[in-house]
């Protein structure tokens, strides 16, 4: 056996210098957020979380994450059915269609509903004509929040419904299922663990958001400020207590996301080792 | 109306599920997006050019690109560090290291800028020790550099990860027995073969910075000609209601995305492709 590993103090060396700087660059600011809330005790911190500002800055990020999500729940699962299952032409354009909205900065984002929807914008006229306000106002936000959040779900589920292959659907339609009796029996049961990992990403931008929701937003305490949007207001007006303590209910949130996202990564790893452990025999007579 | 062509199988639902892919698509992607470039489109040549050319504008174009850069190439450095570290060693506390690499993923970008900012001014836990020496951190072009560096963190870890992960170490041993170091194992054997992962995760990083708005705003200071980035530039041309100032700078960070997005496609097709080969 040649040995293939670095002198022990190499290695100490490498996971010291690799820790420090994890240390530096996470740890360190997330312990902030917390230690700056709580700096002025714990009475001051509740105050600054039960104002009515920000209890209606948690409603209206709530309630944009109950809109847009859903809606991308609906589109990733429609899309993944059709890419994963069927082959047709410009599957690939359509894969980096899907991606689009990545690769657009967050303020590019809230930027494009402006120009469609804003008083100066291409239906601005015609929407003022009828008294529907949709920038400075929640459907921006619900758009520009649903714009950003759009990639996730059907990312997750593309790779883990080509992973699945169709020969279980085919089986359950010739044996006379109906399309939705498959969908929800046979195909939902297989994916809902890449489906549950794509909701928690999706949901933790949608309540995460800050640049594209601040371009639409307008900044109207109390009625378009969501809690990303609260936190800045509070920092710039020096009431740094607020701030933090507004922004520890998003901490814990990223905190929540992070380990929900690690338990269904070693849930999933656990199940492609039994898959793998079975025998071959037993795969080819399910083929 | 039996359309069941060969290659459709006998599966139902492809003319639903596409359509309605389609359309969702279309309404809240590419409608939006292209308006933005029929807006530049209806200016004047002269117009653009003047908008986009102004000193102010390519200055924040100067500090964008170069803090994206330095922040994309400390993550390169570091995030093959750290993958390296979580694949090949083991030490207390892994899992918690492997699980928080992603917090800059899910902690809105709001909260680390302002973590980040409270953090590196000058009285904060990290910028006091800089200023003993003399040495200013926020309010810098250093300190967008700060933000970008976390803010990009995770993505050379989790490009190099897994390829590093289903690395066939029979390779190393065959290196060591030919007489090769550990150091010239690592430079002229793992590394050519990490280098496309590399690449991917250092392309991703760049986008992402580039584009990057709530984590820098707050540590920037957002000073003119020196730490004002593009995004920012956008948001401030936007609150003067100067709509067309906005949409030139932005149809220019938007071609930029694109192409990024390209760059980024042909380092993921060729990373799959030296695994296929393998």
């Amino acid at each position: 056996m040649t040995d293939t590993s670095e002198p022990g103090y190499v290695r100490w060396l490498l996971i010291a210098v690799a820790l420090i700087f994890m240390g530096l660059f996470l740890v360190v600011p997330l312990i902030a957020v917390f230690s700056e809330a709580f700096s002025e005790g714990i009475g001051l911190f509740l105050q600054a979380v039960k104002e009515p500002d920000t209890l209606s800055a948690v409603k209206l990020t709530l309630l944009t994450a109950a809109i847009s999500v859903p809606a991308n729940v609906v589109f990733g699962v429609a899309a993944a059915w059709a890419i994963a299952k069927f082959s047709f032409r410009g599957k690939n354009l359509l894969l980096t269609l899907i991606d689009l909205p990545f690769a657009v900065s967050p303020v590019i984002s809230g930027l494009i509903f402006v120009l469609l929807f804003g008083t100066q914008g291409v239906l601005g006229p015609w929407l003022a004509a009828h008294d529907i306000k949709i920038i400075f106002a929640v459907p921006g936000i619900v758009l520009a929040t649903t714009f950003v959040t759009f990639p996730f779900v059907a990312r997750e589920l593309i790779p883990v419904m080509e992973a699945q292959g169709k020969d279980e659907e085919e089986a359950a339609i010739s044996l006379g299922a109906s399309g939705w009796q498959t969908f929800w029996r046979i195909t939902l049961p297989n994916i809902k663990w890449g489906l549950l990992y794509g909701v928690i990403l999706c949901n933790a931008r949608a309540m995460g958001e800050f640049g594209a929701v601040s371009v639409v937003s307008g900044h109207i305490r109390g009625m378009t400020n969501t809690l990303p949007l609260h936190v800045e207001i509070l920092y710039n007006e020096y009431q740094f207590v607020a701030a933090f303590a507004a922004a520890t209910l998003l901490a814990v949130l990223a905190l929540v996301t992070l380990v929900l996202k690690s338990l269904i990564e070693w849930k999933t790893e656990g199940q492609q080792r039994e898959n793998e452990a079975l025998p071959e025999i037993i795969r080819e007579a399910s083929a | 109306m039996g359309k069941r062509m060969k290659s459709k199988g006998i599966l139902p639902g492809f003319g639903l599920t596409i359509g309605y892919t389609l359309v969702y698509l279309s309404l809240l992607v590419l409608i939006p997006l292209s308006i933005l470039f029929l807006q530049t489109a209806s200016m004047t040549w002269e117009q653009f050019w003047l908008t986009v050319t102004d000193q102010r504008v390519l200055a924040s174009f100067q500090v964008s690109f170069l803090t994206a850069f330095f922040a994309a190439c400390m993550n390169a450095v570091f995030g093959v560090l750290v993958a390296w570290v979580l694949v090949r060693y083991h030490f207390p506390g892994k899992r918690f290291i492997d699980g928080i690499v992603d917090l800059p993923f899910a902690l809105p970008t709001a909260v680390a800028g302002i973590a980040l900012a409270s953090i590196y001014s000058e009285n904060g836990w990290i910028g006091q020790l800089f200023a003993a020496w003399g040495m200013k951190i926020a309010y810098t072009p250093v300190g967008i550099f700060v933000a970008l560096t976390f803010i990009g963190l995770p993505f050379v870890v989790r490009t190099v990860q897994p390829v590093l992960q289903d690395w066939d170490r029979q390779v190393e041993e065959a290196a060591a027995t030919l007489g090769a170091s550990r150091l010239q194992t690592f430079l002229r054997v793992i590394l050519p073969h990490l280098l496309p992962a590399i690449l991917t995760g250092f392309a991703l990083a760049f986008a992402r910075a580039l584009g990057e708005y709530g984590s820098v705003v707050f540590i920037s200071g957002n000073m003119p000609f020196q730490t004002e980035i593009v995004p920012l530039l956008i948001m401030t041309k936007l609150e003067q209601f100067d709509y067309t100032g906005a949409t030139a700078i932005a149809s220019i960070m938007l071609v930029a995305s694109f192409f990024m997005l390209l760059v980024i496609n042909f380092f993921q097709w060729k990373t799959n492709k030296l695994d296929a080969a393998r």
